[in-house]
């Protein structure tokens, strides 16, 4: 403590309840799970194997030629549970919504596997693809650009509906429309409004309507919070908990604010430049970070409360991040880690389990 | 000591076919020299208005300063010429803004820009221009400054662009600095490097700093004095420890609650503040907060209750300040200890 006002109500705390202490910090991890009631099964939904996504880079007008690649994705593995919430996490640039336009194949994979359910993903031909999409959905991240300024809320909302056929019947649809504008906590009458009449908040919840009016079971949320203030964030995540546990929900959540992604996932995973870094429990990833980057990247975040800040020591990481183009060799951190030795320059390093579900990848651990 | 900068019941408002948008309402604040006061607040809250109205560059039309005073160094800014006041622009008053690339010329190279500042303020021209510039981009970290000296924005980073940003910002040896948000645009590892160097170089050179922003780690991180303002008013003012460990207005305290923390165990629910930001263009006489406010009283309709001083600068504008007070204590602490050892 480093203020001398904040040092008797901490002497008078640990005074009076340190015999306590084991018995709350039992109550807080019972607390401290979003529903709990629905933790997540030990069976993958989604399992993506060695995602590579690399983008050509071409040069001249009418003869184009490849003269490079942007390897936004290079070689990602992991596994999303069902009923999980997966943090995925990293600075612009790293790939984390790439890997997410990978799964909804949005984009044309390089490399790799993703099996959502048994069915290899990539194998699929549009057609095949599309009764998957009605699984799968997605809420993207500007609420201004992702809905449509010329269609009403309500057929904004409907829309998904026609082009899976769930509701075939108009009046059945305009019913499920009101009923799912209610479960977001908007207004009815909004179906008959346009986008611009409405606040950043209240069209994250509409794209949010949008993605569970065909009854998925998975949904992406690309940085579904981050361009709203700070009071209506708060309102949006706990929408997106309650529907999580209501609907049975599987997120994977990316995002680049760490305490968000703390608060709301499971299971936490920390990309960098195309690479996955760590991967693990997310309480066993804050506490424990093993990952230089992880490491790093925890520090940086700054702590809305002036004391913790006042006593925190300030380990900021030097450089940029490379380009994806060309990123260096062997471990693609190396340039910037504080740790690194002369093999780090050569030497990929394996991303392995260190602890039990603790994957990281780093040979200096 | 006379204060660096006085703000006093500064009002913009603009004219819109929507009606009259009461922008910024009234605020009253001042800048002693060498510190750093955070604007803390939502979209649409005024904070960025008000800063712009300090350097007079708010459009007109549809946009007016209607009322109050800006005095900066003893003279009242809104009284000068559009000459005059350009000479104050950039010379005395740097200014560092959210977007770095579209805030930068992108047909002008780095140096020029640069150059262009010291050229008109101060009057260094060649040589002795192109050496400051050097040594400003040394200053703020850039490696290999000459080379680049002639590189366009677009061959830099984002992080980079900033930096050149509070070089140009630095480059007249300002008396103070206004920085609109100028982290939101990074990544936190690049973020805190920009938050360590804009701290670092208004310590060492004894410049005061206007920060902006919405996040409030980054005001915990290195504003001495916070105000907090809502719709186009300042409803809470104090320095940081009076903001973040004893709010005396609701508002306050829901924006505190409505984050979460990674400090502290997780929570099983966020707290946030319900409802919508109000409209600007139809605010009454009563608190624009009330219909999000969870200890609004009747009087809260009727008149705006005005910025009352709890204890030394703390000054908060809400009838219920006791009953906040109370439910303030259930703001959660942390224990300094563990976070030293994490980080």
């Amino acid at each position: 403590m480093s203020t001398a006002r904040s040092k008797p109500a901490a002497k008078r705390k640990s005074a009076a309840k340190a015999s306590s202490a084991a018995k709350r910090k039992a109550k807080a991890s019972a607390a401290r799970r979003p529903g709990a009631a629905n933790q997540p099964k030990r069976e993958p939904l989604v399992k993506v194997r060695n995602l590579k996504m690399h983008f050509p880079v071409t040069e001249g007008v009418f003869v184009p030629k490849v003269v490079a690649h942007v390897k936004a994705v290079d070689g990602v593995s992991f596994d999303i549970m069902k009923g999980e919430t997966l943090g995925l996490v990293g600075e612009s640039g790293c790939g984390k919504t790439t890997t997410g336009r990978c799964i909804l194949q949005l984009e044309d994979v390089t490399e790799g596997e993703i099996i959502y359910d048994d069915v290899n993903l990539i194998t699929l031909n549009k057609k095949s693809m599309r009764p998957l999409r009605q699984r799968i959905q997605v809420i993207f991240q500007d609420p201004y650009s992702s809905l449509n300024p010329r269609m009403k809320i309500g057929e904004i909302i409907s829309e998904p509906m026609m082009v899976h056929n769930t509701e075939p019947d108009q009046e059945a649809r305009d019913k499920r429309v009101a009923e799912l504008l209610e479960v977001c906590g908007l207004n009815p009458k909004f179906s008959d409004r346009y986008p611009h009449e409405m606040s950043g908040g209240q069209r994250q919840r509409v794209g949010i309507a949008r993605a569970l009016s065909v009854k998925p079971e998975f949904i992406i949320c690309d940085e579904a919070v981050s361009a709203l203030d700070v009071s209506i964030q708060a309102q949006v995540i706990n929408l997106l908990e309650d529907l999580r546990d209501e609907y049975n929900l599987t997120y994977l959540f990316i995002a680049h604010d760490l305490s968000v992604v703390r608060h709301l996932c499971h299971r936490v995973a920390v990309m960098y430049l195309g690479n996955m870094v760590e991967l693990a429990e997310c309480d066993e990833l804050y506490d424990n970070p093993v990952h230089p980057y992880t490491q790093a990247l925890l520090a940086a975040v700054p702590i809305p409360d002036p004391t913790v800040e006042g006593g925190r020591k300030h380990q900021i990481i030097k450089g940029e991040i490379p380009s994806p183009i060309n990123p260096p060799s062997g471990c693609v951190f190396h340039p910037r880690c504080p740790i690194a030795v002369d093999a780090c320059k050569k030497n990929v390093p394996e991303f392995r389990e260190i602890r039990p579900g603790h994957w990281a990848a780093c040979s200096e651990i | 000591m006379p204060k660096l900068l006085e703000i006093e019941g500064l009002k913009t408002q603009f004219y819109t076919s929507a009606g009259t948008v009461k922008a910024v309402d009234g605020i009253t604040y001042d800048v002693n020299a060498g510190e750093t006061v955070a604007i803390v607040g939502e979209s649409g809250c005024g904070k960025s208005v008000g800063a712009m109205s300090i350097l007079r560059l708010i459009p007109d039309p549809p946009g007016k300063i209607v009322e109050g005073s800006i005095t900066f160094q003893g003279q009242d800014l809104l009284q000068l010429t559009e000459d005059e006041m350009r000479g104050i622009r950039g010379k005395d008053i740097g200014m560092v803004f959210q977007e770095p690339m579209t805030s930068l010329n992108p047909v002008l190279t780095i140096g020029r820009q640069l150059t262009e500042t010291l050229e008109e303020h101060m009057g260094i021209v060649g040589e002795t221009a192109h050496a400051r510039s050097i040594e400003l981009l040394g200053l703020v970290g850039i490696s290999e400054p000459d080379r680049r000296l002639v590189q366009y924005p677009h061959h830099l980073s984002g992080g980079m662009r900033q930096r050149v940003m509070i070089a140009m910002a630095l480059a007249c040896e300002p008396k103070l600095i206004i920085a609109d948000e100028p982290t939101t645009a990074l990544d936190v590892t690049i973020q805190a490097q920009i938050l360590e160097l804009m701290k670092d170089l208004t310590r060492r050179l004894g410049v005061a700093l206007i920060v902006i922003t919405h996040n409030l780690g980054v005001v915990a991180r290195y504003a001495d004095r916070v105000n907090v303002m809502y719709a186009g008013k300042i409803i809470e003012s104090g320095t940081a420890h009076d903001i973040y460990h004893t709010p005396r207005h609701p508002y306050t305290l829901a924006l505190l609650k409505s984050v979460p923390r990674m400090d502290l165990p997780r929570q099983a629910k966020l707290d946030p503040v319900e409802g919508q930001p109000p409209d600007l263009t139809r605010l009454d006489d009563g608190c624009a907060f009330r219909p999000r406010c969870r200890f609004a009283v009747k009087k809260c309709a009727q008149k705006f209750p005005p910025l009352e001083k709890i204890k030394g600068p703390h000054i908060a504008a809400c009838w219920e300040k006791e009953k906040v007070a109370k439910s303030a204590r259930t703001i959660p602490t942390s224990k300094t200890k563990r976070m030293r050892k994490a980080s």
